[in-house]
């Protein structure tokens, strides 16, 4: 062939990275080495002897462990292909993971905080020396209760499931002050709000009632009536819920709880698509918390590190984790002088690189920014909404007729009817074309679902382009259902077998445990 | 957009929303800096702040350390696809699963055990969960603390644990700044779950009696957290073999910047039993074979334990945590093996101990537990004619050096790791001589 070359075709003829890349251990070359380390100097040694050979017998390692011995250039080469082997969101059109927000991680916010000086920073350093980084988290926690219209913050849990637990921590402390600790141990929850607001809530020793949509797609509030008593706690929920529908009668569930003396958070990982919209306070809510992970750009990680904050109003404040960051004239400091605070939930401060990403990025928006954010968020949402419902077997259950926000759980009911295909396998087959998607939280109260969720980070033409995946994924599902069943074709690897994962004899967790079961060593 | 939607303005959008509802007024935020340079130039600005009272040289330790962070590690974890990717299957993600898998295997041979969590947010959420978990494997409600523990990470612990459960402190001996045998044989009863022991303690104390704490432990039917720093597993027995049921720890060692105390994750590790494995609330990962001969394929092992499956019929919870340190530590260790973590080990050892010998020698400092071996941290005690631990650290500040982290009114908890020189550790001894005459 010759040029000009022909216009690329509709979807591209994508495929994964390959590297059938051996598990690290199998690089194992005996006399390798990837590093040296910096030695005891001569005149050192003299002084302390053999530090190694005088440990006691109870102490000193008795058998070197077997870590691979492999050169430098191997082990980073066998990481590489592994990166390589990944798709991260700055590779696709990463509008699948609903929930996730899987927005734009801007790469000048790594550099500022690469080039702060951070990186080597002690968390304990004279604090004159920490002005800068102590401003910086000021004035996040100022924007947070802005944003949320709370009086006061935290920014030290280390992510999102860790800000529900600080808030669940703070409630018990909140009701066990009033002398109410051991009566007040039922929280409320709903089913499309996320697990961990449940998982929190019963590890903190409450009763967990979970409200269930009504026909309509809102949690049940006859049910929530019915639930209340002076045994509750709390309220924890989402809105809008994973379902992306904004319940309007919120502020009527808060007025319910209040009612009965219990504490109302608002889990605030779906808010992307109400920044400078709707906030907490303003439906009464006592708390509530963000995902800086999530809402306010800082990078996944393969899953963390994250970071969430919790903003709270006053009344709660003083049970906050320590130390709060505080002010005093000029001068921003730690105040560890907190004694009804609930203690430490991780060590430190919070996850200081995501903490100053954050601020660069909302610093980088002000306030017209985040309600841009949010209304593209919402368009673009819409937008992928109409083109879904477009897919023949797609449909979005719940609130016929009605707007949702910045996300929507779908279901594949209807092509799965007819097809036999599920919502695991369309997913499977759609990384063949360089995308996915996630499922749903358990249990799938929507049958078949698939939630989407594609941010204010993306055009027209990427989610049309996402769209034409799956209408093509589909399409194969009608017309060759068994293809679409033995994906994937085009990914790194084949089918998993995945029979080994949940029988105590077979499942292999480690290197170590698959080679005492299965290789005989 | 609005077009294809058959819309004239975005507020139709927000239709469910109620008026009443409606933010009235725009946020009251700083006006945006549109201009990437703009951005970085006023961030710089701010974070500069303070720059020049950085120290020289600092041995500050107490939970965060400072260790030499490989190149090839800040290459890994840099990398777009690791920094961007979150929760994808191990299709398109299987690049994440095998690394992750092997920061669980890498994690194994230093901790011998066969099963290690996905990272968890730090060490404290490790401790915390893991004598959690002793509270269900037993049906006991008391867990016995035995060694010094960072109060921080007690605090967490007690949050944690929550008033159902009695955390029981038995002190170090004075003598040696460890466990206390007898008094602990006293404390244990069958309403004990576990003992939590440390090493290094939070005083930088290795622990020789691991073996004898297990079996009192054991002998009531208690069960053993060991809270270990994977660092040191170079040259320091794992606990495992000395009759620990759980260890448990943080990896920020192993890979990670210090980050002004803001990049830690948390890591434990079980033998391979149903009955510790079930209790576990992190995700871990399993391997698998596929449809195609010589492929490895991963999963997740026992889901149906974790809050994502079953909710508050979970074990506590998971969620997104700190799987990039994981990465970070699976790199470390693949580029230092064996012997690289056994000659850190002793590197940071040898320097622990001049370090100590150094300062001893120094007028009015001691040095507690002087014949307890250390690594990495041990603490001074400055004599009452020298003033307050608080105002020597003050005067070597103004040199340009944080000796350690000042712990009540006259100690100083020093660290020593193997990014201190000789040279660095004869300053610090001639710079504590000064502060103390002065």
């Amino acid at each position: 062939m010759s040029l000009p070359v022909r216009p690329k075709p509709p979807l591209r003829r994508f495929h994964q990275a390959r590297w059938d890349e051996p598990i690290v251990f199998e690089l194992d070359t005996p006399g390798e080495r990837g590093l040296h380390v910096s030695r005891p100097e001569q005149g050192l040694s003299a002084v302390v002897g053999d530090v190694v050979g005088s440990l006691p017998a109870g102490v000193r390692r008795t058998t070197p462990p077997a870590l691979p011995e492999i050169a430098q250039m191997r082990v980073l080469r066998h990481f590489l292909h592994l990166s390589q082997e990944t798709l991260g969101a700055d590779m696709n059109v990463d509008v699948g993971q609903g929930t996730c927000t899987m927005k734009y991680s801007p790469k000048v916010n790594d550099r500022v905080i690469r080039e702060s000086g951070l990186v080597d920073l002690h968390p304990l350093v004279r604090p004159e020396a920490a002005e800068g980084v102590l401003d910086i988290l000021w004035r996040l926690g100022r924007v947070i209760t802005e944003i949320s219209g709370m009086d006061a913050v935290t920014l030290q849990p280390a992510a999102g499931s860790a800000a529900i637990w600080t808030n669940v921590a703070m409630i018990r402390a909140y009701h066990r002050e009033r002398g109410e600790g051991d009566t007040r141990d039922e929280i409320i929850t709903t089913s499309f709000s996320h697990p961990s607001n449940a998982a929190c809530a019963k590890t903190a020793g409450c009763t967990v009632i979970t409200l269930p949509p009504d026909s309509t797609g809102y949690p049940d509030i006859e049910l929530l009536r019915a639930a209340v008593s002076p045994r509750t706690a709390a309220l924890l929920i989402t809105n809008p819920e994973d379902t992306g529908i904004f319940n309007p009668r919120i502020v009527e569930f808060v007025d319910i709880v209040h009612a009965v003396g219990g504490l109302t958070a608002y889990d605030q990982a779906n808010a992307n698509g109400i920044l400078g919209i709707t906030r907490a306070r303003d439906a009464g809510f006592d708390m509530c918390h963000f995902n800086l992970h999530k809402t306010f750009s800082t990078p996944h990680a393969c899953g963390g590190p994250a970071a969430g904050v919790c903003a709270v109003t006053t009344e709660l404040a003083p049970f906050l984790p320590t130390p709060v960051v505080a002010r005093d004239g000029d001068r921003v400091y730690f105040d560890h002088d907190r004694p009804q605070s609930i203690g430490k939930v991780s060590p430190f401060y919070g996850v200081i690189p995501n903490l100053v990403r954050a601020h660069a990025w909302i610093t980088s928006l002000g306030a017209d920014g985040l309600r841009m954010v949010a209304e593209t968020a919402v368009l673009n949402n819409n937008y992928l909404m109409q083109r879904i419902l477009g897919i023949e077997g797609a449909s979005a259950p719940y609130a016929p007729g009605r707007r949702r926000l910045e996300q929507v759980r779908y279901s594949w009911e209807e092509l799965t009817d007819k097809s036999g295909v599920t919502s695991d396998e369309i997913g499977v087959r759609a990384s063949d074309f360089g995308v996915h998607y996630w499922t749903s939280h358990h249990p799938h109260v929507v049958p078949e679902p698939f939630t989407l969720e594609p941010t204010e980070s993306y055009s027209m033409a990427e989610l049309d382009e996402y769209a034409d995946i799956l209408a093509e994924v589909a399409r194969e599902a009608l017309s060759e259902p068994e293809f679409v069943r033995h994906a994937p074709y085009r990914q790194t690897i084949h089918q998993i077998e995945d029979h080994d994962f949940d029988d105590p004899r077979r499942w292999a967790t480690t290197w170590r445990a698959y080679r005492r079961k299965y290789l005989g060593s | 957009m609005l077009d294809a939607l058959g819309l004239d303005d975005i507020e139709q959008l927000y239709a469910e929303i109620p008026a009443g509802l409606r933010l009235d007024h725009r946020l009251d935020l700083p006006e945006p800096l549109l201009a990437e340079a703009d951005l970085e130039r006023h961030m710089s600005t701010i974070l500069s702040q303070g720059a020049h009272l950085r120290p020289r040289l600092s041995f500050l330790g107490a939970g965060t350390f400072p260790h030499a962070v490989p190149a090839v590690v800040d290459e890994i974890i840099g990398r777009s696809e690791f920094l961007t990717a979150y929760a994808g299957l191990p299709y398109e993600d299987h690049g994440r699963f095998q690394a992750l898998f092997e920061f669980q295997s890498l994690m194994a041979e230093l901790v011998e055990m066969d099963v290690v969590t996905v990272p968890t947010y730090d060490g404290f959420q490790a401790a915390a969960t893991a004598l959690s978990m002793t509270t269900r494997i037993t049906s006991r409600r008391e867990v016995v603390i035995a060694s010094t523990v960072d109060p921080d990470k007690r605090s967490k612990i007690i949050d944690y644990l929550g008033p159902q459960v009695v955390a029981v402190d038995v002190q170090s001996h004075d003598a040696n700044g460890l466990a206390d045998l007898e008094t602990l044989r006293e404390v244990l009863t069958e309403r004990s779950s576990a003992v939590y022991l440390e090493t290094p303690s939070f005083h930088g104390a290795l622990e020789p009696c691991i073996e004898d704490v297990a079996e009192v432990a054991h002998a009531v039917g208690a069960l053993l957290v060991v809270g270990i720093d994977p660092i040191s597993l170079g040259v320091v027995q794992p606990p495992a073999a000395l009759g620990a049921d759980i260890t448990c720890g943080d990896v920020q060692s192993l890979g990670a910047h210090q980050w002004f105390g803001g990049a830690h994750g948390g890591f434990i590790a079980v033998h391979d039993e149903p009955r510790f494995v079930l209790e576990l609330p992190s995700r871990v990962f399993g391997l698998a074979a596929t449809s195609v001969e010589g492929e490895y394929g991963f999963g997740d092992v026992a889901f149906e334990r974790t809050s994502f499956a079953r909710r508050e019929e979970g074990k506590e919870w998971v969620g997104t945590a700190a799987a990039l340190w994981g990465i970070a530590a699976a790199v470390y260790l693949s580029l230092m093996g064996p012997r690289g973590m056994e000659e850190l080990g002793e590197t940071i050892l040898a320097r622990t101990h001049y370090a100590m010998r150094r300062i001893a020698s120094v007028p009015h400092l001691r040095v507690l537990h002087e014949t307890t071996p250390h690594f990495r941290e041990f603490v001074v005690e400055v004599s009452d004619s020298c003033g307050k631990a608080a105002e020597i650290v003050s005067a070597m500040r103004e040199v340009g050096i944080e000796p350690g982290v000042p712990i009540g009114s006259n100690r100083v908890l020093v660290c020593v790791t193997e990014v201190h020189s000789q040279a660095d550790i004869d300053e610090l001894a001639g710079e504590f001589t000064r502060a103390v005459r002065g």
